[in-house]
């Protein structure tokens, strides 16, 4: 009895910071959206939603979710496979993991400055004779630097699954006659899923979301639901709006978790 | 686990020897007295010897706070946790903070350097009567653009914005009144029309911009139209003057059809405890030498008419910055326009940013 008084209490941080920093902020959130702009209760606000600009702009950050979620894993694995086969692996992992620490908003910067009409990559065009592009402002700089900002969270659990990965089995795959293509299909990959999960996951979500980089990289060429959101917030000051699109954001997370969450073992 | 405590130890230690150091620089420099006045203003926003002019003829010390956005200024005001003698919000967020009870009013004659101020600039909409505000600098929205990228035309109008020969040469500052505004005014329309049909025609008109519109940006503006990144730029005023002090090359032009005429001016917040300074420094700020000096050092455009005899003529003379009486009476400020009216224009801003070229 007195033992489970005493779980009980070292519960309690856990519950209480869930109850205000998780449940509460989500029911307020709810709450919002089905105020309309003058604060009466209404439904208005999901009718909005479902109007053909909402939908497009919900498509249309899928879609940008869903290229740059791609091409960061068709980088991030190949490269996670190599360095669990270097030498010096962790020193590897922290130059990879080293630009992460450093701010959102400075790297976005630090790229207008590299894809401007006079920055150093129209510079090398220039030399190489192809001439100077428009690089800044269209949708490959924003999925460029958005893969490039994601790739060190998309590497990690990529990696450590690989590391986790009993060389024996390959072993016995090259043992059985299988050729490396084959070992990788039947063996690496399929035992490496879990970490491809949840660094899609990481990848995804967060992408669905993202609004700085729609100003400062496409200038504001792609609206996300994020910038939506941010607009509403800032700008307009209709929470109700914004909540309702930050509910159905938390909705496509919730199902996109529910799709790529961890299945039972033998079903 | 004892490395942590101790490391644990270590920050607590640090941070404590650091706000010692912060108090007692504070003290140092007379921060704690009480014959002080904190003054909340944009950045690079007054000539700092100005500062220590006032200080000495009044004896007051000034703390100088920058904000960089009306918004986070108004939160930070409305919270009360600093004492703010004198704040400078723009003309739109005034009305707000008039509304909801944020400003004390002035004592007129407190401030006889009040007719120093251009009466073309007192008394307008959003303060009737200047009860609990004084224009600081104004100026307006218009083009920057750069001649020698568009084979040295000449800009003039709004409508010129529409030529073909501008494709994907044009950057927008992301505010919905401004390019919206654009949009009314280059349909002739009010910058303050509430008229559902004017605005889904100015939305209109401003799909048709798209192929022209590289991209539409915050305060990078400044930066990328200094880098020659585009040809054309809508900009406010004040930021094209920094923008041409970058780089020679570009110009400014208040378009022909009319354009905003906003204004920063200087309010006396709920938060202050020394209102009788407060009034002090603005009558100080008010001195036509003091203005005249400060326009100088700032470079904005000065509703102080005695001020303006004392500056030198080619900046007076500057129609970019002091438009003429003609082109200053299709000016409009902008009035606040309701909530919903306000959501109206964003939705059809954000339709706008959406439209694909």
């Amino acid at each position: 009895m007195n033992q489970k008084v005493t779980r009980q209490l070292y519960m309690l941080p856990y519950t209480l910071w869930m109850i205000f920093f998780v449940i509460a902020p989500i029911v307020l959130v709810v709450y919002y959206s089905f105020l309309d702009i003058n604060g009466d209760f209404s439904l208005a606000n999901y009718e909005k939603f479902f109007t053909p600009k909402y939908l497009k702009m919900a498509l249309s950050s899928f879609w940008y979710s869903f290229l740059i979620t791609l091409f960061s894993l068709l980088i991030a694995y190949p490269t996670a496979l190599l360095l669990t086969r270097t030498k010096h692996k962790q020193l590897w992992l922290l130059l990879i993991i080293v630009p992460s620490w450093i701010n959102l908003l400075l790297k976005a910067y630090a790229f207008i400055g590299i894809f401007g009409t006079y920055g150093i990559t129209n510079r090398f065009l220039e030399a190489i004779g192809i001439g100077t592009q428009q690089i800044l402002f269209t949708d490959f700089s924003f999925i460029f630097v958005a893969v490039y900002i994601f790739i060190p969270f998309m590497i990690l659990p990529i990696f450590n699954s690989l590391n986790q990965l009993n060389p024996a089995l390959i072993d016995a795959a090259n043992d059985l006659g299988a050729s490396k293509w084959t070992t990788f299909r039947r063996v690496i990959f399929p035992l490496t899923m879990e970490g491809v999960k949840s660094g899609c996951q990481v990848v995804f979500i967060p992408a669905l979301s993202l609004f700085m980089l729609t100003r400062l990289i496409a200038g504001n060429r792609v609206i996300t639901l994020g910038t939506a959101i941010e607009q509403h917030f800032l700008v307009t000051q209709d929470w109700g709006m914004g909540s309702t699109i930050a509910v159905f954001l938390i909705l496509i997370m919730f199902l996109f978790m529910a799709l790529t969450g961890k299945r039972k073992r033998g079903v | 686990m004892k490395q942590l405590v101790r490391l644990f130890l270590a920050i607590v230690i640090v941070s404590a020897l650091l706000l010692w150091g912060i108090s007692s620089l504070n003290a140092s420099q007379g921060y704690s007295g009480d014959n002080t006045l904190t003054v909340y203003n944009w950045g690079d926003y007054i000539d700092p010897e100005l500062i220590s002019q006032f200080e000495e003829e009044t004896g007051i010390s000034v703390i100088y706070e920058t904000f960089d956005s009306n918004e986070a200024m108004m939160t930070k005001i409305q919270q009360g946790g600093t004492s703010y003698d004198v704040a400078v919000p723009s003309e739109y967020t005034i009305d707000k903070m008039r509304e909801e009870g944020l400003l004390i009013p002035l004592d007129h004659n407190q401030i006889p350097n009040l007719k120093n101020i251009d009466s073309r600039f007192m008394d307008l909409p959003f303060d009737p009567g200047n009860q609990y505000s004084v224009p600081y600098f104004w100026g307006t929205v218009g083009i920057v653009y750069n001649p020698s990228m568009i084979d040295n035309r000449k800009l003039t109008s709004w409508n010129d914005l529409w030529n073909p020969a501008f494709e994907n040469e044009i950057l927008l500052i992301d505010g919905a009144r401004e390019v919206m505004g654009m949009g009314l005014n280059s349909l002739g329309y009010s910058l303050n029309d509430t008229n559902v049909d004017h605005l889904r025609a100015a939305k209109e008109k401003l799909d048709e911009l798209t192929p022209n519109v590289k991209a539409i940006v915050g305060d990078e503006i400044k930066m990328l139209m200094a880098n020659e990144e585009a040809a054309i730029g809508l900009v406010w005023s004040g930021d094209a003057s920094d923008i041409m002090y970058e780089n020679e090359n570009l110009d400014y032009v208040v378009p022909s059809e009319g354009s905003n005429l906003w204004f920063d001016s200087m309010v006396i917040p709920k938060t202050a405890k020394n209102v009788e300074g407060a009034h002090k420094f603005i009558n100080f700020m008010l001195d036509p030498e003091v203005s005249a000096q400060n326009t100088e050092w700032v470079s904005y455009s000065t509703p102080n008419k005695a001020a303006l005899q004392l500056m030198p003529e080619d900046m007076t003379s500057d129609e970019r910055f002091y438009p003429s009486e003609e082109l200053t009476k299709k000016l409009e400020v902008y009035e606040n326009l309701g909530q919903s009216n306000l959501a109206f224009y964003n939705e059809l801003f954000l339709e706008f940013k959406m439209h694909r070229k």
